[in-house]
C-alpha cells in the first residue's frame, strides 16, 4: 500500500519521535510512505484566523504537490489532517472557493482538482487498511500489564471525519489491545488539550490539560497514548507548569501510539520507537514491560530549611 | 423559502457579512438559540459571551460588541459545537470569520491572540514552515516577557531533548509559495 505522506512541521523536530516511530512501524506493516517534495506548513489553527483565501491556498499548495500516481495522502498530525481534509472538501463543495484557490495556485504554476485525493490520518490507515489482525501478528513483545489511556483529542474525529465516532472513538483502543496493552477507560478521550492556548492564555490551557491528566490518573494509567503532536506537547512539556499551577504532582508519560506499536513489534526503543525525548520520563512506566529507558536527571528542588515535613495528599499525587 | 431562525437581517448588515464570509455560513440563519454550542465548549466559561449569545448578537448586528469580545479568540477549534449543532452550523468556521473581521477592523481589546496568529503566519510566509524558536522569541518578548519566566525552562527542556530547532528550515520554492499567497491576498482584496 502506497501513500503520499505529509509530515507537517512538528514532525521535523518537536515531534521527531512520532515520525521516526511511524516510519519504523510502517516498514513492518508493509506501508510505503512517499514524503511530498518541498511541502509547506498547513497554517495550523492560525491562518484561517487571518485571511481566508490565503489560508486555503497555503494548504492547497500541498494538495497540488501530490504526484499524479497517488490518490491517498497521509497525515500523522491531527491539525494538518483537518486542514488538508477541510480544504479538499470545501473546494469540492464551494465552486467559487475552488476557482479562487486555483487562481491563486496558478500564480505558482500549480492547480488542484478538488476531491482528487483522499486525505487520511495515519491512525485511520493503520487500523483500517492494515487491520487489527495483521497488527497483532507483528507483536513480538506484547505490552502486557501496561495500562494505557487512549487519547484522541479533537481534530482526528471532528468535524465529520468519518472513520471513528466523533464523541467516543474506539479505533485506537482496539489497536492498543491488539498490542497486548491494558486499555483503561478514558472518558475525556476526545476532549481538547487546549491547542495554542498555552501561548495565548496559559491558565485556560492549564485547566484543560489538568482535566486530561487527572482523568488518566483516576483510571490508573501508566501512560497516555496520543495521535497528535500538539496534544503530546501540551500534555508532556506543560505537565510541569500544570503541576506548579495547581499544586498537583502528575508524572504521566505521553507517548505516540506508533511508539507503543514499535515497542510491541520489538523494535529498538531509542532508535526506532523514539523513546527518551519525552519531557516526562517514561522510565518507570516502560519498565513494566521490560523496556529500559535511560533515566533523566530530575531537577533538584532547593530545600526550604524552615519548612516542616509535609505529607502529600493522595489525590494530589496522581497515584504515584 | 428557508425556514427562519434568528437571521432576519437586511442586506449589507453585519449578519450578512458573517454569513457571506464563511463557507457554509448560510446555515447561521437557522440558529435556534438552543445553546448546545456553549454547553459543549471547553473554554466557554472563560468567554465574555457564549457562542449562543454571540450568534444572537450577530443577528442583532451588534458588530462592535461581537468583534471586541474575547469569544472567538478563546475558541480552541475543537469542533465539538460544530459536531453537535442540530442545525449543522459550521460554528468553528464562523469563529474564524469573526477573528478575521476583528483583525481587519482592529477591534479587539486583548491583542495576545491576534498577535500570536499573525506572528505565526509571519514565520510561515517567511520560511514556508513553522519556526518555533523564532516564533516564541518574537511573540513572548513583546507580550509580558516578565510573566513568562517558566518558558525558559520549557525551552531548555525541549532543547535538551533535541526537540527545538535553533534555525529555521525554509522550503526550496519559497518564491512560488509567496506568489501564491500574494495572488490569494489580491483576490481577497486584502493587499
Amino acid at each position: 500500500m502506497r501513500y503520499a505522506y505529509y509530515p507537517g512541521c512538528s514532525l521535523e523536530r518537536s515531534a521527531a519521535s512520532y515520525h521516526v516511530s511511524a516510519m519504523a512501524v510502517a516498514e513492518k506493516l508493509g506501508l510505503v510512505f512517499h514524503e511530498l517534495e518541498d511541502w509547506n506548513c498547513c497554517g495550523a489553527t492560525e491562518y484561517f484566523a487571518i485571511n481566508k483565501l490565503p489560508a486555503y491556498a497555503l494548504v492547497a499548495r500541498n494538495l497540488a504537490l501530490v504526484p499524479d500516481d497517488f490518490t491517498e495522502l497521509a497525515a500523522p498530525c491531527s491539525a494538518c489532517y483537518v486542514n488538508l481534509r477541510k480544504t479538499n472538501k470545501h473546494m469540492g463543495k464551494y465552486t467559487d472557493l475552488a476557482q479562487q484557490v486555483n487562481q491563486a495556485l496558478a500564480a505558482g504554476g500549480l492547480s488542484y482538482q478538488p476531491g482528487r485525493l483522499h486525505v487520511r490520518h495515519l491512525l485511520d490507515i493503520i487500523v483500517n487498511d492494515v487491520g487489527y489482525q495483521t497488527i497483532a501478528e507483528c507483536v513480538v513483545k506484547p505490552l502486557t500489564g501496561l495500562r494505557v489511556a487512549p487519547y484522541y483529542g479533537c481534530l482526528i474525529v471532528r468535524p465529520e471525519n468519518g472513520f471513528d465516532d466523533p464523541e467516543y472513538p474506539n479505533s485506537m483502543d482496539r489497536l492498543l489491545r491488539a498490542l497486548g496493552a491494558e486499555v483503561v477507560d478514558y472518558p475525556l478521550k476526545a476532549q481538547c488539550c487546549g491547542g495554542h492556548m498555552t501561548q495565548i492564555s496559559d491558565k485556560v490551557a492549564y485547566e484543560l490539560i489538568r482535566r486530561l491528566l487527572h482523568n488518566a490518573a483516576e483510571y490508573h494509567a501508566d501512560v497516555v497514548a496520543c495521535v497528535c503532536p500538539m496534544c503530546q506537547l501540551n500534555m508532556d512539556a506543560y505537565q510541569g507548569n500544570v503541576n506548579r499551577h495547581f499544586g498537583t504532582n502528575y508524572r504521566i508519560p505521553i507517548l505516540y501510539f506508533t511508539q507503543l506499536m514499535a515497542l510491541a513489534f520489538g523494535l529498538d526503543a531509542k532508535e526506532e520507537a523514539g523513546v527518551g525525548s519525552e519531557i516526562v520520563s517514561s522510565h518507570s512506566a516502560l519498565a513494566k514491560i521490560g523496556v529500559e529507558v535511560p533515566k533523566q536527571e530530575e531537577k533538584k528542588k532547593r530545600p526550604d530549611k524552615q519548612a516542616l515535613p509535609m505529607p502529600t495528599m493522595p489525590d494530589e499525587e496522581g497515584r504515584r | 423559502m428557508m425556514a427562519s431562525g434568528i437571521g432576519q437581517s437586511s442586506t449589507g448588515s453585519f449578519f450578512e457579512e458573517v454569513v457571506a464570509k464563511t463557507p457554509g455560513g448560510e446555515a447561521l440563519r437557522l440558529c435556534l438559540q438552543c445553546g448546545t454550542c456553549g454547553g459543549s465548549c471547553p473554554s466557554g466559561e472563560d468567554m465574555d459571551y457564549t457562542p449562543r449569545q454571540i450568534f444572537a448578537m450577530v443577528a442583532a448586528n451588534l458588530k462592535d460588541k461581537v468583534l471586541r469580545s474575547n469569544t472567538p479568540w478563546y475558541c480552541v477549534s475543537c469542533y465539538y459545537c460544530t459536531e453537535r449543532c442540530p442545525q449543522e452550523i459550521p460554528i468553528t468556521d464562523i469563529m474564524y470569520t469573526l477573528k478575521r473581521l476583528a483583525i481587519a477592523e482592529r477591534l479587539y481589546d486583548d491583542s495576545d491572540a491576534p498577535d500570536w496568529s499573525q506572528t505565526f503566519i509571519g514565520m510561515v510566509e517567511q520560511f514556508g514552515r513553522s519556526y518555533e524558536l523564532g516564533l516564541a522569541t518574537r511573540y513572548h518578548l513583546t507580550h509580558r516577557p516578565l510573566g513568562k519566566i517558566s518558558l525558559g525552562t520549557f525551552a531548555l527542556d525541549m532543547l535538551r531533548r533535541d526537540r527545538l530547532a535553533l534555525t529555521p528550515s525554509p522550503i526550496k520554492e519559497i518564491e512560488q509559495l509567496r506568489a501564491i499567497l500574494s495572488r490569494a491576498k489580491e483576490l481577497e482584496g486584502v493587499l
